[in-house]
């Protein structure tokens, strides 16, 4: 009997055992797909943020060289499209949306007309041939005036350019407010990003010869896409066969979908040649889904000792010009669901107005609404410390859920329960790796010397891996909340794994192995782990919400198991014995208490294929798949903690160290996870200190129209970060895991502004509004001088 | 995006290069670094029929230093810049401020006369040109001139070069013993541009200014000297009032700009703040 103990995968901090080929320049993304007769789109974009269409002159684009097809939208209503919602709160109003605009235009980037040429060149030089005639109407940008009386109207269907209005309540907050010693309210601005990935957005629509289409696209959820793609161009979802190769970069924007997924497709037909569009930078900025924009306006009660009673919040989400994929959900179900955060508050009401306006659509954007909600109940309990001269970390600590309390029901939720955690654990742990007694001193000591330094807090819990399916179907979501994964052993005993998640830079390839590896006990250089081709993958999800260890790796893990189940049967018929007598370990199965010579997973492979000795019953084969849906969701936390100092004379920031404890259950590997946690952070310090969209408020002209306006943080905008770890296994799943990829981006924003706040309290500044850039705090300290000076 | 379509000539001289731009002025733009011109032309925003690279021409390279002075190529890159230990030796800012621009990729193609030339309004080398006291020498149809750098700049994007002129090279007087330079520069987060640059030099005899220069970028629609503040100081000690003070004046010395990055009052007050620094460095 083989008694040596396999060393545990998960937990190993393993090297990405992808990186190899993107480092040596091999990743193969959709542009370097180039097919032989492969024709070129581009597209003609809405120069004005609301207009009507007058006339649409094609003539001379369609004589131009190498031009095969010029089509504006009229042409193409009623073919294809409209591009419908995914996720649609019961209730909302949907504006209608053609792939192309007909008779309006409602943003600056919307597609007004296209061309397929057989070079870009002579795309790019068509599209300057067209003759558009707009009548321009007046435009609105901000979510707070797209609400007011006598605002310029969107759409017929949406009076008031509201779709969505979503209630949350638990307890009595009006009788919380007069039972409190103070009620103070805040308005906090949750500023517009662009979620830039290095790759922007490709597609490559390619008519097979058996009448077939195969597509290539950079997406997160490629079997959602052959759905959409089939559903909205009208092809047999079984003639569509969705690639998505190395992928660039998602961070929740290749999750939605595009007019451009669906005119490649359309056009590739029509024309019976391949058909690719590429996303110039300047064409992403204003046509990929923007992310956050919201206002919200909160109260919140508490006593003279820290305990918040309640807590009252208006949200408006900025959900642009019309209802993208999931643009009902984010503002509404994902951010006020969480708006008390990791804060026991039982007196909670919230309203949520899903409002469009005159600019690019707004989706999700890594964390979607969790960030929100973190940010509303940060800010408010930072905003509580600060009115009552208490310690924020001592006013977090007497609000927090107790340990004992999980799973945790907030304000009475019927739909929010956070599985586990242990708050006070993350903090303690944070506050001794951050020395934050000592920090504090020396705050105080250095204030007296002109230098201004700050300590933020933030907390937050969120929910990961939408799920069950039956539950989503509540909230409007057209979409399950399983995942699927295939483990095919081959008969040499390795394995290949299809799984239905999306990689898009996390690493799955490494952590799905690991998983595998854990489970099958086979080294991991024997799996190969296949996603991104609908073809070959069975079914799946993809990658969003942070859900591929939890749902993704369980469904690996399931199947995996199942593979063993059954490895076991065959095993018991070669050592001629019972099933039950088996036992499998270090990758051999034998029979305990006996000198029966153990048999390998490969030989068991082997006989799972030859089947010449199978047990009665079994069949032979090694090759098992799992529609995995889980029957809860985890909740990942954390505590994270900045230290900065402000330049008053000049408003610049320096991060002068950042520390993240993170609970996101058991990890797989900590050093893919910390890789997770520094993008998410360097994207929330991002959305703090640097990042924000503009448009004129009087024109909606996109300000920030290229990445020499819209600043995207380098390497040296960014802090070392810490990253440490808390492991509290979450119930709802065999691996214990409980979501990752969000985390960094929900904590940084309210943890970041709570620093640069915590530095300018001398100066007597209690509020400011993302991103904290340098004009912006030197104007707050200049205010604050001459306030102080009257 | 992708550009439109051009024709494209590699000049291997500059009379060669003066000849292509006079037959058509407007139709024609120099490549040099194209660190500009490139993005330009991938928007659209320029469509020119011919693009000359003057790239190739041994007359617009080198950095010399003689007796007399300075002379810098107008093709010498950032990074060159950065890394000539002569230069660096005679005047350590020009490595300081090349360190300052852009990141390595941009600094190994952009060139000091591409950045002078375009005259952008918070480029870097012209507010160390305007205090170095740099001399630009332009090539055209009809011979050489050389402009003084603080009269090179006349708006945002245009300078006294003639639609046929090329940007030759730049001569800088070879600094007295005991001058120093420093260039202070905030930088915008997106672009990396100077929000506002400040390069100061200054020369201390006996405890007092005897000498002073002051160039700076990204303030104003050009970059310009700061005469006042330098009249002020000459003479007097490098204290904390009298630096205090000509800060101040510098700081009112042009209308700033205002966009929706940074207001004119807060430009104003990166001048003074900025001026401030760099005077205290040099002080001790």
């Amino acid at each position: 009997m083989n008694d040596t103990t396999a060393i545990r995968l998960i937990g190993q901090p393993l090297k990405r055992q992808e990186d190899f080929k993107f480092l040596a320049g091999k990743g193969r993304y959709v542009d370097d797909v180039r097919l032989p007769g492969m024709l070129h789109m581009a597209v003609l974009r809405s120069p004005h943020a609301h207009a009507k269409i007058r006339n649409v002159d094609l003539s001379a684009a369609k004589v131009a060289p190498g031009v095969r097809l010029v089509l504006s939208g009229k042409a193409l209503a009623g073919k294809i499209g409209p591009i419908v919602p995914n996720w649609v709160i019961p209730g909302s109003k949907v504006p209608f949306r053609p792939v192309v605009a007909t008779d309006c235009v409602r943003f600056v980037g919307e597609c007004v007309a296209l061309v397929v040429a057989e070079t870009l060149a002579e795309a790019y030089d068509a599209v300057g041939r067209i003759e558009v005639e707009y009548d321009v109407l007046p435009a609105v940008i901000d979510e707070e005036v797209a609400i007011r009386e006598g605002a310029p109207q969107l759409h017929d269907n949406v009076p008031g350019n509201i779709t969505t209005i979503y209630k949350v309540r638990g307890g009595d907050y009006q009788n919380a407010a007069r039972a409190a010693d103070h009620v103070i309210g805040l308005r906090v601005v949750n500023n517009r990003l662009i979620p830039t990935c290095m790759e922007t957005r490709a597609i490559v629509a390619s008519p097979e010869p058996d009448g077939t289409l195969t597509v290539y696209i950079g997406s997160q959820v490629p079997h959602m896409h052959r759905r959409w793609i089939a559903e909205t161009v009208g092809i047999p979802e079984h003639q569509l066969r969705v690639v998505a190769p190395d992928i660039g970069g998602g961070f929740g924007a290749k999750m939605h979908l595009y007019p451009e997924d669906l005119l490649c497709p359309y056009l590739a037909r029509e024309l019976d040649a391949p058909v690719k569009w590429w996303e110039s930078r300047s064409e992403s900025h204003q046509s990929t889904s923007h992310g956050r924009a919201h206002t919200e306006n909160i109260e919140v009660a508490f006593r003279n000792d820290g305990k918040i009673l309640g807590l009252k919040v208006e949200t408006l989400g900025n959900v642009g010009a019309y209802l993208s994929n999931m643009a009902s959900g984010g503002p509404t179900v994902n951010t006020v669901n969480f708006g008390t955060g990791t804060y026991k508050i039982d007196d909670y009401e919230a309203i949520s107005r899903v409002v469009v306006t005159n600019t690019v659509p707004v989706d999700a954007y890594r964390g979607y609404g969790r960030p929100e909600g973190a940010y509303i109940a940060e800010r408010a309990i930072d905003a509580v410390a600060r009115h009552l001269k208490l310690d924020q970390v001592d006013v977090r600590r007497k609000n927090f859920v107790q340990p004992a309390e999980f799973p945790y029901r907030p304000y009475g939720s019927t739909g929010v329960m956070y599985d586990s955690g242990n708050y006070q654990g993350l903090l303690d742990k944070a506050l001794a790796a951050f020395d934050y007694e000592g920090r504090r001193s020396e705050c105080q000591a250095l204030r007296g010397s002109g230098i201004y330094r700050g300590i933020g807090v933030a907390a937050y819990t969120h929910m990961c891996g939408m799920a069950p399916s039956r539950r989503l179907a509540m909230s409007g979501f057209d979409r399950g909340g399983w995942e699927s994964a295939r483990v095919s052993i081959d008969s040499s005993g390795r394995a290949t794994i299809y799984s239905g998640s999306m990689s898009q830079g996390q690493g799955h390839i490494t952590s799905l192995s690991q998983i595998a590896a854990d489970v099958l006990q086979i080294p991991i250089e024997d799996i190969d782990i296949v996603q991104g081709d609908t073809r070959q993958v069975q079914a799946g999800h993809g990658t969003f919400n942070s859900r591929s260890m939890a749902v993704g790796g369980s469904s690996v893990h399931v199947s995996s198991q199942r593979i063993v189940a059954k490895a076991k049967k065959i095993a018991a018929g070669m050592l001629e014995v019972d099933e039950k007598d088996v036992s499998y370990s270090a990758g051999a199965f034998s029979v305990p208490g006996t000198d029966i010579a153990p048999v390998t997973f490969p030989k068991v492979a082997r006989m799972a294929y030859v089947g010449h000795k199978l047990p009665d019953g079994v069949a032979p084969g090694l090759d098992e798949t799992v529609f995995y849906d889980p029957t809860g969701m985890g909740s990942p936390s954390g505590v994270h903690l900045a230290y900065v100092e402000v330049d008053p004379e000049t408003g610049i920031v320096d991060i002068l160290d950042y520390v993240a404890v993170d609970d996101v259950g058991t990890l797989i590997n900590p050093r893919l996870a910390a890789g997770q946690i520094h993008g998410g952070v360097v994207q929330g310090i991002a959305q703090a200190l640097y990042e924000e969209v503009s448009y004129d408020p009087d024109n909606g002209q996109l300000l920030t129209g290229s990445l020499l306006d819209y600043a995207v943080p380098r390497a040296e905008h960014v802090p070392n970060i810490r990253s440490l770890f808390q492991q509290t296994a979450s119930p709802t799943n065999p691996i214990g895991v409980k979501g990752i990829g969000e985390s960094g981006s929900i904590a940084a924003p309210p943890c970041m502004v709570h620093a640069v706040l915590d530095a300018l309290s001398p100066f007597g500044i209690k509020h400011l509004d993302m991103p904290l850039t340098p004009p912006r705090v030197w104007a707050a300290v200049q205010q604050a001088r001459m306030g102080a000076a009257q | 995006m992708i550009p439109a379509a051009f024709d494209y000539v590699r000049a291997s001289s500059l009379a060669q290069a003066i000849d292509l731009l006079r037959d058509d002025p407007d139709g024609t733009k120099l490549l040099a670094g194209g660190h500009t011109l490139l993005p330009a032309l991938k928007l659209r925003l320029a469509s020119p029929e011919l693009l000359v690279d003057i790239s190739g021409i041994a007359e617009l390279k080198g950095i010399e230093i003689s007796e007399t002075g300075i002379r810098i190529g107008a093709l010498a890159t950032h990074a060159e810049l950065f890394a000539s230990e002569p230069l660096y030796r005679e005047l350590p800012v020009f490595r300081q401020a090349a360190s300052l621009i852009a990141d390595p990729q941009v600094r190994n193609r952009g060139t000091i006369g591409g950045s002078l030339a375009n005259a952008d309004p918070a480029a870097d080398w012209p507010a160390v040109a305007v205090a170095l006291q740099a001399e630009i020498e332009i090539v055209g149809p009809n011979g050489l001139r050389r402009v003084a750098t603080r009269d090179f700049f006349i708006d945002i994007f245009s300078t006294v070069l003639e639609p046929d002129e090329i940007l030759a090279s730049v001569h800088i007087p070879r600094p007295r013993t005991g001058m120093h330079f420093i260039y202070r520069k905030i930088r915008h987060p997106a672009s990396g541009f100077a929000v506002v640059g400040i390069a100061v030099g200054v020369r201390l005899q006996e405890g007092a200014v005897d000498e002073i220069s002051i160039g700076v970028t990204g303030a104003a629609n050009h970059a310009f000297a700061g005469q006042r503040a330098s009249d002020f100081l000459i003479g007097k000690t490098l204290s904390q009032d009298n630096i205090e003070q000509a800060a101040q004046l510098l700081s009112e010395t042009t209308e700033c700009l205002s966009d929706r990055y940074a207001s004119a009052e807060y430009r104003a007050n990166l001048i003074r703040i900025e001026t401030r620094r760099a005077l205290f460095a040099l002080a001790s």
